[in-house]
Order: structure tokens, then C-alpha cells, then sequence
């Protein structure tokens, strides 16, 4: 077979070096040699080895990082699911209305819905996954029966007017950068926002200014209505933007229309829905006490009455409001959509807007609100008009004219999915999904953990068997599979940590399962390439000649029968569900660790091993003796005559070199 | 141990081998046994689906204190019993204070009467015991995609092996072996009433990678004993194959073990000390498919193979020439022998030459060790009074005078 190896070999081994290079060998066989050929050997195999640790340090400084600094902080062991944990898997079937089976598009919006709920209910970590036709919810450690009563209501949407706005979260603090009188009011934190913008970015001028224009061509043809977008940071800002665009004030001019209303506003007939004098003193206590960052405050909201003022957070969590009664609720929209913007004549602006059509009675009552919201200035917060899906204000555009025709558009700064996200959410928040609880299951945190605790002895013990059978086996290289073993399972750990609070990948256990039979693929790994090199040295190859070529061609089939592992892998995570990808999850991940650790630990260990005395010349234990291996090296006996190696490797016509040579270098 | 590699050597040399694909006929019939018998289970038994598959009903006594636990299995079936006497139920501790009971799907009032029932069977309050139900979401939905994912696997895994192994019939038998192991997996199931849980499937999945990757391992040594034997004309493919298995042997048999090793640990443990559950479902799943996966990628896929391909014309081409160019070389044996026999005819000094080249030729191929032994004997002694080539009866004077090894 010698013949059909194409690696390349190189000077020192070719037939006329071969007795120096032995030689050369011989002497500075010691672990730290100096010489020249020698390093040049083991320069490769080190780097690699190198490089694998730098890979480890990585892995594990990430999450030594990501445990110090990062927000949630990382744990130091891996995530645990549900089956080992303990907590409650919901399973719900969303129905519509009719009661009908939800169709594909629905039942995307229903797991949107069911993951808001579980986002802002306060659910800390649970997770929504599609399983079929239905939703899944595991939810860890044990949920109060309202928790889980608030994932099964059925969606609500419903419009109040705005009260009071006020934008929450990082950004209100940001901007320091002019030098202003800064009075602890709430309407400064609104002042420096509206700096920061302005100064940040002067297209937001020009977006205001063009959608006005838009208004005024809608305006005049039809009842459309052109409102501002207020979804992220930039709503405060344009909706100003839209007060100068109009009414061109400085920003003083600002400050001085922000404090004035609610003074102006207390004489206001009490009827009024848009009316601040329905802020009562402990209405503003809350509000002032609200922290949208906090958990439950959508599932609060959403429970509500709906007759009285409440407060409410945005989706986005970077704005509070004051929102005045419900006035219309989401039965009465009939579609929404999202499209390209256009202004008169049909040209496209190139932005996007979402369509909203209410039904006759809805568009009257939108109508009449709408007349009511426009009478308040631009800019101010009364004008503006909230949408809340489940107790949180996904949108709350400016009203920008009177809108009788039951036809509105929401335009603004939208991406093309920002605007569909937008008009499913109003159309399916229109069209209430119920949600059925078809399973409830409560599972013991007790019963996982002894599970989770009997599995990892479990795999110690098959751990430890498995060692001593590689040192049985393989004797001195055994070792190196015992090494290998090792780090394959801390790098299988530190990347389940590190995923764990990356991804929120969760250990189950089936991922267990999966990893104690990770061990078994991992070692075979190891078993193939051992086995390639004993196989070169049976046929009477020296060890060094061996590792090079064993590996050649263990390389091979590692390779194409993990690929075909990946495949499998990377195939059911696509495309099945819950448990099934989590297992495919690990499945994958111990293929690549596999990989990882022969290409970058295993072969260059033991090509470094190769070198050295012990190993090279196949001493005892060593796990690579010749003569155990039933290759015979040939010898010289004497007056000439030589014996020969007796076993002639299969398929060939005489003898190799090597064999003639010696078993070893 | 010892015994153990020099069985690797011998495999490894031919010194000793198993006529693993010569006998397949042996390993069909023994594998159409094992089908058989799980083709009884799967629709003489059918299979054990837990209730993820079957929905049903599901009541859990907690808060069950230790003196009352005893015999739990016994007093709650008879309870249920009395409510739903038809449809299978399980009954299962968990934890320590818990006893779950699953069951057909009972209507409410009956399930509320069982709850009451057990309530008072085991000495607690009626509000500790809950009962709900679980839809058969599994059995619906996940099964289904994971078989969609399945079928979408097989058919990429088709492909790549047909591009690696250059034919597609490598594939074929790999599938083959592959579905033989799934469904005997399935089939011990269903014969030893193993409940089928998501983690069970979860199971069979996993012994189908391995299946398809220890398949591949020793695919890859065939194809690379097979394309040398195409080379040489040496050996026919059904003995490359045979030899590539041979050689794999001990590797399969490492795997295997070092695969086994920590399930079997599972299985142990998880039996008697965990008791029925997640661990234990995917225990037996992978201990007998691993055990299952490394018989057929040996006795299975790689007979198989042989089977497919030695119809193909290339093939019997090769196969032709072996023969010929074996049998050529058995009667130039035979003549040398007989030759030799009639000790030493002068004047065909040049035909015995070639005679002993080609006659360590045939001992090579024959994959015999001992004999080129003699092969080389023969030529380094001269006793047996044979004419020698006029170039060697000169004698050492006309050659290069070595020099002295003083050392």
C-alpha cells in the first residue's frame, strides 16, 4: 500500500537520509531536544495543540466574562430544561373566535402573542416553541395559577388616547451635551430627549416635514390620515418634530407646550376621555412609580378595566403613558396591511405604512375620536392615540387630521417587517385568538434533579470503564484517548454554559442522554485513528511513517462519517420540534467538538508522541510495539544473510523498504 | 488481552479470517430471524405508547406519605379499575410522595370520582390529587415532523455517500442496515412492552446516527481494500470486502464496547435505582441499537454490498481476472512443484526464476504468511541441489568484496 500513499515525505526520510535522520533521532530523543530537525517536526503539531488552547481559553473566558459583567449574568453550569429543573409545560391550542383551528399565519401570530405575554407577565425564562398545531410553554420553577390564567386569555386589542407620555429608559438620561438649566421635572427628561435626536440626526427633520406634506395631500383628496411612527426611540422626537414643523417654535417653544396643557386641561369637562382631569393624585403616584422594565406590568395592564384611565408601558419599553378609557376595541378593525407609502398620483415614496380599516360603527366612533384628538396641538400628548395589544402600547401615532372614512394609515420610519409586524398585530389582535389548554403539566424539580444526578454518575462510572478499557486496549496511547476524552467533555461543557446563556440552550434530558452517547462516537473517533496506526505498523511500517499515513487515512473516514452525523444533525434541528431539536442541538454540537479535538489534540499529540523515544521505537506499553503488532522487523543475522520480515502486507509483491529496514526508525 | 491483539494481527494479516461475506446467506437468514420477530412484536403486540401519544388521562396523588406507598401499584390499579375498567393503565412513583397514574382519557365525572377515589385509597386530601389531561400532542405532531426530517436526512445522506463512495449502492446498503436496526429497535420494544415515550424516539434517532456512522467507518475500509484490489488484480471484490471486514473487527468490536460501556452504566443504574422514566426509555433504545447497529455494518451492510455489486459487468470483469490470473498461477505452481520434483532438468534455469517470483506472488494473494516464509527459505539456500542461474554458481569471488563490520 506503500505505493499508493501520496504523502509527502519529507528529506530526511528518503531512502539515502534514513540512517542519519535515525541516528539523529536517536540522540536527542529527550522530551526538549534542540535540534533543528527535531522542532521542525514538532513546530506544526504544537501550533496546533496552541491553538486548541487558545480555543479553550476563549470558551471559557466567555463565560467567566459573561458571568462578571454581562446582563443577566451567566451561571456557571449549564442551563437545565424543564425535565430537569422542574416547571410547568403548557400546552395551548389557539382557536379563533369561531373556534376554529388557527391557520399557519395565525398561529404565528398566536406564538408572537403567547411569547409577549410570557415576556412581560413576568415569567422569567420560559420558553415558547410551535409544537404542531399547537403552542408550547415551559415554564421553570412553579408559576401561580393567574400567571398561567394570563397565557390562556384571549388576545385584546383596544385603542385609549394618550394622557400623559414620557419617555423611559436609557436614552432619557443620554444627551448632555448643551449646557441647559436642568429643573428634576419629568418634562426636561422629555426636553433632552428631543435635543438629543435633533442633534443626532437631521433626517428626522426631514421625515417629519415630508409626512406633514403627505397630510396635507391626503388631507385634501380623502379622509386618509397621515400619522407619525413612534415605535423605538425616534416617537418622542418626530412627534416634535411634527409641533415645529408646524408651528416652527424654538425649543423653548417646547417646554412652554409641554407644561402648559395639564394646567389648561384641568378645566376640561370630566366626559372627555381625552380629559387629564381623570389623572387622579394616585393615578400619578403610579405613574411616576412606573417602571416599564419591570416584569408583570403588561399582564397588570392588560387586566385593567377598561371603563378608567390606566397606565401602560410601550412594547419597547422606552415610553410610559397615561392612557384615558377605551373607546374602541380591536372587533371593530377589519383589516390592516402593510404597503408601500404612497402620496397622490400613485408615486412611491419609498417608505412604508401600515393600512388600517375599521368597520362602519368603528370608523364612525374612530371618526369622532379622531376629530376630538385633533383638536389638541401637535406635539402635545393628548393628540396622540395608543394602540395596546395585551396590555402594551404597540403603537401610538400622532392624529394628524380627522379621519371620517374608516380608513387610517400609520406611516413613519418602518423596514418593510416592521410594518407587517405592525399590521398582524392589529389584524390578529383584531381577529382574538383564544387559547384552549389542552395540556398542563406540573414537573417535579425533585424528580429531574435525582434524574439529572443518577444520569451524570451514570456517566462518570461509564466514563471511568470506558478509560480503563482504552489503557487495556491501548496501554501508553490509551492515555492520549483519556486526554482526549477529557477535553472533549470540557469543551462539551464550557460550550453548553456558554450556549446555555448565549442562546438559552437548555440541557435535557435527552441532551444528557445525548452526550453520554457522545462519549461512545468521541472515543470511536479515537479507536479508528489507533487502529489505522496500528494497522500501518502490522504492516511493517516504522512508527513514524505510520502516524503520518494511519492518519491520512483515519482522517478520511472521520471526516465523511461526521459529516454525515452534522447532516443528520443540522437536518432534525430544522426541521423538527422541541425535544426532538434539542437533541439534534447536541447532537451536533459533540459531532463538531469531536472533530475539533482529533484534528486539533489527538493527532498532533500523538504526532509530537511519535517523536520520542518511548512511542517512536515502540517500547514496552508504549501501546505501538512492532513485535506485539506481529510485524517483524528484519534482522540481521550474520555473514551476509539477513532475515526477512516473514509477513508480507496483503496485496503486495515483495517487501517494503520499512520492513526491510526495521519495524522502526 | 494479549490473545485479543494477536487476534487483530491475524485478522489484520489474513493469518486468520472470517468468511463473513462468503456466508451471507447464513447472516440474511439469521437477520430475516430477527426481523421476523420484531415484525411479530410490532403487529402481533403493537407498540407501548405512552400517553404523549395516546392522550388520556393522567391523576397525581402527591403528598403521599411513606407508610402508604407501599404496594401503590396494586391499590391504585384496582382503583381505577373500578372507575375505567377498560383502556391500559400505568402506574408510576415519582419522587418520593408522588404516585402518578395514567390512563385512558376519562370523562369528568369520572375522573373526578377517581380522584376522590385515591384520595381515600391513599390517606390524602381530595385537592392534593389533580387530575388533567394530556392532548396527544406528540403522537400528532412531533413524530409526524420528525419522520418528515427523517425521510429528508435519508434521502442527503443518499446522496453524500453515493458522491464519497462513488456508487450508490454503498448507500443502499448502508440504508438498509439502517432500517434493519431501527425497526428490530422497535421491534424488541413492542416485544418487551417497552413504553414508547418522546424520549424513546428521541432514542431511536440517535441509533440511526450511529447506525449510519459505523456503517460508513467500515464502508470506508472496503472501499479502500476494494480499489487496491482493483489495482492489483489480486484479490476478487467479495474477498477484499471480506478482508476490509476482517480488518475492521477489532475496531468494531472496540467501538462497540467503548459505546456500550456507558449505557449499559445508564441502564444499570437507571433501573434499579431511578426506575421508570426518561433515562431508562432511552437506555434501551440505544443499548440495543448500538448492540444492533455494530451486527449489521458487519454482517449485514457489507454482505449486502458484495451482493449488489458483483452483478455489475466492471465487477465480474475483475472478478474474471482474478480467477484466471489464480488458476494461470496454480498450474505454473503445480508444473514447478512437479519439477522440482523430478529434480532439476538442466537448461531451464530462466523458467525457474520466474517461478519462484511468481510463486510468492500467489502466497501474497493467497493472504498465507507462513508460506512466503518458505518462499524465502527456498531461495536462500541452495539445498536442495537445484540448478542455479549461471550468474550465481560464479560464486562470491567475481562479486564486491564487502567490508569488514568492525565495530
Amino acid at each position: 500500500m506503500t505505493t499508493s500513499t501520496p504523502a509527502p515525505r519529507r528529506d530526511e526520510d528518503l531512502p539515502g537520509a534514513g540512517e542519519g535522520s535515525g541516528r539523529r533521532q536517536r540522540r536527542s530523543g529527550g522530551r526538549r531536544g534542540p535540534g533543528g530537525q527535531r522542532s521542525a517536526r514538532m513546530r506544526g503539531p504544537l501550533r496546533t495543540l496552541l491553538s486548541l488552547l487558545v480555543v479553550t481559553v476563549l470558551l471559557f473566558g466567555g463565560i467567566g466574562v459573561a458571568r462578571l459583567w454581562a446582563e443577566p449574568a451567566a451561571s456557571l453550569t449549564p442551563q437545565l430544561g424543564l425535565d430537569l429543573a422542574g416547571g410547568r409545560q403548557i400546552v395551548m391550542a389557539p382557536l379563533t373566535e369561531e373556534g376554529d383551528a388557527a391557520s399557519a399565519d395565525q398561529l404565528e401570530q398566536a406564538i408572537d402573542i403567547i411569547r409577549r405575554r410570557v415576556d412581560g407577565g413576568g415569567v422569567a425564562e420560559a420558553e415558547v416553541t410551535r409544537m404542531g398545531q399547537n403552542v408550547s410553554v415551559a415554564i421553570p420553577g412553579n408559576p401561580t395559577a393567574d400567571q398561567v390564567e394570563a397565557l390562556s386569555r384571549s388576545s385584546q386589542l383596544s385603542f385609549r388616547p394618550v394622557l400623559v407620555a414620557q419617555p423611559t429608559g436609557p436614552q432619557a438620561e443620554l444627551p448632555e451635551q448643551r449646557t441647559l438649566p436642568l429643573p428634576p421635572s419629568l418634562i426636561q427628561e422629555q426636553l433632552e430627549e428631543l435635543e438629543q435626536q435633533q442633534e443626532g440626526s437631521g433626517t428626522g427633520d426631514e421625515t417629519g416635514d415630508s409626512v406633514e406634506e403627505g397630510t396635507t395631500d391626503d388631507g385634501t383628496t380623502d379622509e386618509a390620515e397621515q400619522t407619525e411612527e413612534n415605535r423605538g426611540g425616534t416617537r418622542l422626537p418626530m412627534t416634535e418634530d411634527g409641533t415645529e414643523a408646524t408651528q416652527a417654535p424654538g425649543v423653548p417653544a417646547d417646554d412652554d407646550s409641554s407644561t402648559a396643557p395639564p394646567a389648561e386641561e384641568e378645566t376640561a369637562p370630566p366626559a372627555d376621555p381625552s380629559s387629564l382631569a381623570q389623572i387622579t393624585p394616585e393615578l400619578q403616584e403610579e405613574f411616576t412609580a412606573l417602571d416599564c422594565a419591570a416584569d408583570g406590568v403588561a399582564t397588570e395592564v392588560a387586566s385593567a378595566p377598561s371603563a378608567e384611565p390606566t397606565v401602560a408601558c410601550s412594547v419597547e419599553a422606552d415610553e410610559k403613558f397615561i392612557l384615558g378609557p377605551v373607546e374602541l376595541t380591536g372587533s371593530s378593525v377589519t383589516d390592516a396591511n402593510a404597503g408601500p407609502e404612497t402620496v397622490q398620483g400613485g408615486t412611491v415614496t419609498g417608505r412604508w405604512q401600515v393600512n388600517l380599516t375599521f368597520d362602519g360603527e368603528g370608523g364612525q366612533t374612530f371618526a369622532e375620536i379622531t376629530s376630538r384628538l385633533y383638536g389638541y396641538q401637535q406635539g402635545e400628548a393628548q393628540n396622540r392615540f395608543a394602540t395596546v395589544l395585551d396590555g402594551e402600547v404597540i403603537t401610538a401615532p400622532t392624529v394628524n387630521g380627522v379621519i371620517s372614512g374608516g380608513t387610517a394609515t400609520i406611516s413613519g420610519d418602518f423596514t418593510p417587517e416592521e410594518s407587517q409586524n405592525l399590521a398582524n398585530q392589529l389584524k390578529f389582535g383584531a381577529l382574538p385568538l383564544s387559547f384552549e389548554v389542552q395540556t398542563s403539566e406540573q414537573i417535579s424539580p425533585t424528580l429531574g434533579g435525582e434524574q439529572l444526578r443518577y444520569g451524570v454518575i451514570a456517566g462518570i462510572i461509564g466514563l471511568l470503564l470506558v478509560f480503563a478499557y482504552m489503557l487495556v486496549q491501548y496501554h501508553a496511547l490509551g492515555l492520549v484517548a483519556i486526554g482526549s476524552l477529557v477535553v472533549a467533555a470540557l469543551l462539551a461543557y464550557g460550550s453548553v454554559t456558554l450556549l446555555g446563556w448565549a442562546n438559552n440552550f437548555r440541557l435535557t434530558m435527552a441532551g444528557v442522554t445525548g452526550l453520554i452517547v457522545a462519549i461512545g462516537i468521541t472515543a470511536d473517533s479515537f479507536i479508528v485513528y489507533f487502529e489505522r496506526i496500528r494497522d500501518e505498523v502490522r504492516a511493517g511500517r516504522p512508527l513514524r511513517y505510520a502516524v503520518d499515513t494511519g492518519w491520512e487515512r483515519a482522517r478520511r473516514t472521520l471526516i465523511i462519517s461526521d459529516v454525515v452525523n452534522l447532516i443528520a444533525a443540522s437536518v432534525l434541528y430544522l426541521l423538527s420540534e422541541s425535544g426532538v431539536k434539542a437533541f439534534a442541538f447536541a447532537l451536533g454540537l459533540t459531532t463538531v467538538i469531536d472533530l475539533l479535538v482529533v484534528f486539533m489534540f489527538t493527532h498532533p499529540l500523538v504526532s509530537i508522541l511519535a517523536n520520542t523515544r518511548y512511542f517512536g521505537e515502540g517500547k514496552k506499553w508504549s501501546g505501538m510495539e512492532p513485535e506485539r503488532l506481529g510485524a517483524k522487523r528484519s534482522a540481521y543475522l550474520g555473514r551476509g544473510r539477513v532475515r526477512e520480515p516473514d509477513v508480507i502486507a496483503p496485496g503486495r509483491r515483495r517487501h517494503t523498504r520499512e520492513e526491510l529496514e526495521g519495524g522502526v526508525v | 488481552m494479549s490473545r485479543f491483539s494477536r487476534l487483530g494481527n491475524d485478522l489484520y494479516s489474513g493469518a486468520r479470517s472470517y468468511n463473513i461475506v462468503g456466508r451471507r446467506t447464513f447472516w440474511y437468514l439469521l437477520s430475516a430471524v430477527l426481523i421476523a420477530v420484531s415484525l411479530v412484536g410490532l403487529f402481533g403486540r403493537g407498540l407501548n405508547f405512552g400517553i404523549e401519544f395516546s392522550g388520556g388521562s393522567e391523576l397525581r396523588v402527591s403528598q403521599v406519605s411513606a407508610t402508604q406507598m407501599e404496594d401503590y401499584e396494586q391499590r391504585a390499579g384496582d382503583v381505577i379499575e373500578a372507575v375505567n375498567p377498560e383502556g391500559t393503565t400505568t402506574i408510576t412513583q415519582i419522587g418520593d410522595d408522588t404516585v402518578r397514574v395514567q390512563t385512558g382519557q376519562l370523562p369528568n365525572a369520572d375522573a373526578e370520582a377517581a380522584r376522590a377515589d385515591l384520595a381515600d385509597e391513599f390517606g390524602v386530601d381530595t385537592e392534593d390529587v389533580t387530575s388533567s389531561f394530556v392532548g396527544p400532542s406528540w403522537g400528532e405532531t412531533v413524530t409526524q415532523r420528525a419522520l418528515i426530517a427523517l425521510a429528508v436526512f435519508l434521502a442527503l445522506v443518499t446522496l453524500v455517500l453515493t458522491f464519497y463512495f462513488h456508487t450508490w449502492k454503498m448507500a443502499v446498503a448502508a440504508l438498509v442496515a439502517l432500517i434493519h436496526d431501527v425497526l428490530f429497535t422497535v421491534g424488541i420494544y413492542a416485544l418487551l412492552g417497552i413504553e414508547v415515550s418522546p424520549a424513546s424516539v428521541i432514542g431511536f434517532l440517535t441509533i440511526l446516527g450511529y447506525s449510519i456512522y459505523d456503517t460508513i467507518v467500515v464502508f470506508d475500509k472496503v472501499r479502500e481494500n476494494t480499489e487496491h484490489a482493483f489495482d492489483t488484480k489480486r484479490q476478487t471484490y467479495g474477498e477484499a470486502a471480506n478482508q476490509a471486514v476482517n480488518q475492521t473487527f477489532v475496531r468494531s468490536v472496540n467501538t462497540s464496547v467503548v459505546a456500550l460501556l456507558p449505557v449499559a452504566v445508564i441502564l444499570v443504574v437507571g433501573i434499579s435505582l431511578i426506575g421508570p422514566g426518561t433515562l431508562v426509555d432511552l437506555a434501551w433504545a440505544l443499548f440495543i441499537g448500538i448492540a444492533v447497529g455494530t451486527f449489521s455494518s458487519i454482517f449485514i451492510a457489507t454482505p449486502l454490498l458484495v451482493h449488489l455489486r458483483e452483478r455489475e459487468l466492471f465487477i465480474r470483469k475483475h472478478d474474471a481476472q482474478v480467477t484466471r490470473r489464480r488458476a494461470r498461477h496454480d498450474a505454473r505452481e503445480a508444473a514447478r512443484d512437479q519439477e522440482a520434483d523430478a529434480d532439476g532438468m538442466p537448461g531451464d534455469g530462466e523458467d525457474e526464476l520466474v517461478g519462484v517470483g511468481a510463486g510468492q506472488d500467489g502466497e501474497t494473494s493467497g493472504g498465507a504468511g507462513a508460506t512466503a516464509d518458505t518462499g524465502g527459505g527456498l531461495r536462500g539456500g541452495q539445498t536442495q541441489g537445484r540448478q542455479l542461474h549461471p550468474y550465481a554458481q560464479r560464486g562470491p569471488r567475481n562479486q564486491p568484496k564487502r567490508k569488514k563490520r568492525g565495530r
